[in-house]
C-alpha cells in the first residue's frame, strides 16, 4: 500500500539498523516524545532490533496519559448530567477517573458518544437543540486545531448548546520540564512528527541550544523511527545539538500556519497540571475568557471533587523517561489492561499498556 | 450494494399486508400475528418440518454425536456492504455448528422485532435468510416471532440455534494442538468487521469494504476429506483471530508463531484499519477459518482450502511450537517477535 509499506521495508530497516550501529560508538538516552512512537517502536520491536548502545526512553506524548485526574473527575460528574450529551475521542471513555470511567457513566444511563471529529460533537448540538453537548477536548498541539474549530463553528452558528472540556497540552515546556530535572538522563529527542506538522520546529531550535540536546522531528512507521533515531545517533556524536527534521513529507519548517490562527483565535496558553508529573507552566491550552460560554466547566457547577491516585503507581517517572514500565512492582500484577491503576496502562499509546501487549514475557 | 430482494436469480416480492411497519399486535398471538408468519414468514423458509407449525421441530438424526450452538445477532446497522443481519444470523450458527466437522442439519430462527420496522426492511433481512440457508444447504425447522416497544430494540434482534451431527470417530477440540503443527488460514481477516465499522462511523473509501459473510460448512468438509488428521477448526469472529489462537495456545497449552508478512488482508481493509488505528487480528470475520493441522498434511489441506470458493486465499500462517505455552507470538516484517494478546474490551479508536 503506497505511503505504508515504503515506510515498512525490511531491507532499508536493516540498512538503517546497520548505519545507527556504525555511528554510534558510545552510549545513548534519546527520549521518544509520543505515545504513537512508543505504540509503533513497541509493535515493531524496534526496541529488540537497536544495538545496546542506544536506549530509548518513552516520553509524556500521550494525551490521554496525562490528562489529569481531576479533570477526568470533572468529565465524569458532566457526562452524568441528564440533559448532557457528552462526546469524546474513543480511547478517553475507558481512562478510570477516581471511582469510575465513562463507560459505567454510559451504562447507568449516561448519553456518552464516540466520536471521530470534534466537529461530528457541534452536528449533534445543531440536530439536538433541547440538549448541552460537552465535548471532551484533550490532546497537544495535533488535535487543538480541530477542536478549536468546533468552537469557531459553534459560534458562527450560534449554536448555544456546544461547549468543551479543555485540557490541551503543549510540547515544549514538557521537554523543558524533563530536561531541567536534576535525574533527567535524556540526551536526544525524537520530536513528535504530528506535533510539529502544526507547529513546525523552529520552537524547538532555543530548547536544542540551551540544553544542549539534538531534537529530530521524526514519524511514526519502522522506517521513519529508525531514520528520527540514525538523525539522532548522528547528532550526538558530532556535537551537535540543533534540530534536523527527519518527516519530510509531513513537517515543514513553519508547520501549518491556517491551523494555528485557529488555535489562537480559541485558546490562550496557561498552566497546565500533568497527570503524575505535576503543574508545568505555560504548558496548557484554554478557552480564552471572551468565549467563556463554551466552557463546559464554567458553564456546569462540578466543584467539590476530590481525587486520589493509587500510590503504587510509578506512572510520572514512567512519563519523564525516569523508570521502565517493568521495573514497576504492580506491572502486570495488579496493574493490567483490564484493572488499571494508572493511565500509562489505560490508554493504547500509553507506554504501560505498550509494553504489556507486546513484550510482557520474555520470548526467546 | 446488490438488492437482497433479488439474491441468486430468485425473485422475492413484499407480500401485501394490512400494516406497512410493525405493530405490537404482530407480537400478540392473534390473526395479525397469524398473518405475518403465514405471509412473510412460512413462504421464506418453507419445509416440511416447518410447515407443520407445530409447536416444536421433531427430526430423525442420522448417526453419529449431536452438536449443537446458539448465537444471538444484534449488529448495528442492520444492513451494510457485502451483508445483512440476516445472512449473518445464519451463517454465523451454521458455521459454529460446522466448525465441530458436523454436518449442519436443522436451524430455528428467533425474531425481536421493534414496533414500527418497515415491513419493507423484515422482508429483506427475511429474504436474505432464505437466501443464506439456502447456500448452506440446512432448513429452518421451527422458530419464534416476539413484538418489543419503539425504543426497546434495535430494529431487528435475531438469535439462531442450530444442530448438526459429528461423523463417527471424528473428535476436534482446541486441545489436541501438537509442536509442529500449522496454524493455516482459510482467507483475509478483518472483512467483515471493517465493514460495518466503515458504515457505522460514516467512512467511505473508493470501493465499499464489504462483509465476508459465508456458510462455511462446505469448506469445513473439503478440508476433512483431504485431510481427516486436522486437530481443530474455529471460526475468528467476535475478538478475531487474535482470540482464537490465544484460545488454540491455552487450550492445548503450546504456543504459537506467526509470520506477520503472511498473513493476508485486502488493501481496502488495511487502508481502514490504519486509519481508525484499529489491528485487523482483533477485528471480527464472518466467513473465516482458522484450523491446525499435522505438518505434513499442511499441503493437502491448503489445497483442499484453495480449491474452495470460500478458501481461495488460504494460507499457513504460522506454526504451533512448545516454547511459551499459553502465548501467540508473531514475527513481524523487521524481524523481531511481539506477544499477540487477547484483546481487552472493545477496539477503540486512538485520539491521535
Amino acid at each position: 500500500m503506497k505511503y505504508l509499506d515504503e515506510y515498512r521495508d525490511p531491507a532499508l530497516a536493516r540498512r538503517l539498523l546497520d548505519e545507527i550501529q556504525r555511528t554510534a560508538t558510545q552510549p545513548w538516552v534519546i527520549m521518544e516524545i509520543c505515545g504513537g512512537q512508543t505504540h509503533s517502536i513497541l509493535r515493531n520491536g524496534i526496541d529488540q532490533l537497536l544495538p545496546e548502545t542506544i536506549e530509548l526512553v518513552h516520553g509524556p506524548g500521550c494525551p490521554v496519559c496525562v490528562t489529569p485526574l481531576e479533570t477526568i473527575d470533572r468529565a465524569l460528574a458532566i457526562a452524568a448530567r441528564p440533559e448532557v450529551i457528552f462526546t469524546s475521542f474513543g480511547d478517553m471513555l475507558r481512562v478510570p477517573g477516581t471511582r469510575d470511567d465513562l463507560f459505567r457513566v454510559k451504562s447507568r444511563g449516561g448519553d456518552v458518544r464516540m466520536v471521530y471529529s470534534p466537529l461530528e460533537a457541534v452536528h449533534l448540538a445543531r440536530e439536538n437543540p433541547q440538549r448541552e453537548v460537552v465535548f471532551l477536548a484533550v490532546g497537544f498541539e495535533t488535535t487543538a486545531p480541530g477542536n478549536a474549530m468546533a468552537i469557531q463553528q459553534a459560534r458562527a452558528e450560534g449554536l448555544e448548546n456546544f461547549s468543551e472540556i479543555v485540557s490541551h497540552v503543549l510540547v515544549p515546556p514538557a521537554m523543558e520540564a524533563i530536561l531541567s530535572s536534576p535525574t533527567n538522563r535524556v540526551q536526544g529527542f525524537l520530536a513528535a512528527g504530528h506535533v510539529c506538522a502544526i507547529m513546525g520546529w523552529k520552537e524547538y531550535e532555543p530548547i536544542a541550544a540551551k540544553y544542549g540536546v539534538p531534537i529530530v522531528p521524526t514519524g511514526f512507521e519502522p522506517i521513519d523511527i529508525l531514520d528520527g533515531i540514525l538523525k539522532t545517533v548522528q547528532a550526538l556524536e558530532a556535537g551537535d545539538a540543533t534540530v534536523h527534521n527527519a518527516y519530510l513529507r509531513a513537517v515543514k519548517e513553519q508547520g501549518n500556519p491556517a491551523a494555528r490562527t485557529v488555535v489562537d483565535a480559541i485558546y490562550e496558553v496557561c498552566d497546565r497540571k500533568w497527570r503524575g508529573i505535576g503543574t508545568i507552566p505555560g504548558s496548557g491550552l484554554r478557552i480564552r475568557d471572551e468565549l467563556a460560554a463554551f466552557d463546559a466547566e464554567k458553564k456546569f457547577d462540578v466543584g467539590g471533587i476530590s481525587t486520589e491516585e493509587p500510590a503504587v503507581c510509578i506512572a510520572g517517572e514512567i512519563l519523564q523517561g525516569l523508570k521502565k514500565p517493568d521495573e514497576c512492582p504492580a506491572f502486570g500484577k495488579e496493574c493490567t489492561p483490564t484493572h488499571p491503576l494508572g493511565a500509562t496502562m489505560v490508554s493504547s499509546e500509553g507506554a504501560c499498556a505498550a509494553y504489556f501487549r507486546y513484550s510482557r514475557k520474555g520470548l526467546s | 450494494m446488490s438488492d437482497a430482494a433479488n439474491m441468486d436469480g430468485f425473485s422475492c416480492p413484499l407480500p401485501i399486508l394490512e400494516h406497512d411497519t410493525v405493530q405490537l399486535a404482530h407480537g400478540a398471538g392473534g390473526s395479525l400475528s397469524a398473518d405475518l408468519i403465514d405471509k412473510m414468514i412460512v413462504p421464506r423458509f418453507s419445509n416440511t418440518v416447518l410447515d407443520a407449525l407445530e409447536d416444536q421441530a421433531v427430526l430423525t438424526l442420522p448417526a453419529g454425536r449431536v452438536a449443537f450452538s446458539t448465537d444471538t445477532f444484534v449488529v448495528s446497522p442492520l444492513f451494510f456492504p457485502g451483508g445483512d443481519i440476516g445472512d449473518l444470523a445464519i451463517n454465523g450458527t451454521v458455521n459454529d455448528v460446522a466448525m465441530s466437522g458436523a454436518e449442519v442439519i436443522a436451524l430455528s430462527v428467533g425474531l425481536v422485532l421493534e414496533e414500527g420496522l418497515p415491513m419493507a426492511d423484515l422482508h429483506r433481512v427475511l429474504c436474505s435468510m432464505e437466501a443464506a440457508a439456502k447456500k448452506a444447504g440446512v432448513k429452518i425447522v421451527t422458530g419464534d416471532t416476539k413484538v418489543v416497544g419503539k425504543g426497546q430494540g434495535d430494529g431487528i434482534y435475531i438469535n439462531t440455534s442450530g444442530i448438526g451431527v459429528v461423523p463417527e470417530g471424528l473428535n476436534l477440540t482446541a486441545s489436541a494442538l501438537q509442536p509442529g503443527d500449522r496454524i493455516i488460514l482459510s482467507g483475509t481477516l478483518a472483512d467483515h468487521g471493517m465493514a460495518v465499522m466503515t458504515v457505522r462511523e460514516g467512512l467511505s473509501f473508493q470501493s465499499a469494504v464489504e462483509s465476508d459473510s459465508a456458510p462455511l460448512n462446505g469448506l469445513v468438509k473439503a478440508v476433512l476429506e483431504a485431510c481427516p488428521n486436522v486437530r481443530t477448526f474455529r471460526d475468528p469472529t467476535r475478538g478475531g483471530a487474535a482470540t482464537t489462537l490465544n484460545e488454540f495456545a491455552q487450550s492445548s497449552k503450546v504456543g504459537i508463531k506467526l509470520d506477520e508478512t503472511v498473513i493476508p488482508v485486502r488493501p481496502d481493509v488495511r487502508g481502514a484499519c490504519e486509519i481508525l488505528g484499529i489491528d485487523p487480528l482483533y477485528v471480527a470475520n464472518e466467513g473465516k477459518l482458522i484450523c491446525a493441522v499435522p505438518a505434513g498434511e499442511a499441503d493437502a489441506v491448503l489445497a483442499a482450502m484453495q480449491a474452495h470458493e470460500f478458501g481461495a486465499d488460504a494460507v499457513v500462517i504460522g506454526e504451533v511450537v512448545a516454547e511459551h505455552p499459553g502465548i501467540v507470538a508473531m514475527r513481524g516484517a523487521l524481524g523481531a517477535e511481539r506477544i499477540v494478546d487477547r484483546p481487552v474490551g472493545l477496539q477503540l479508536p486512538r485520539i491521535c
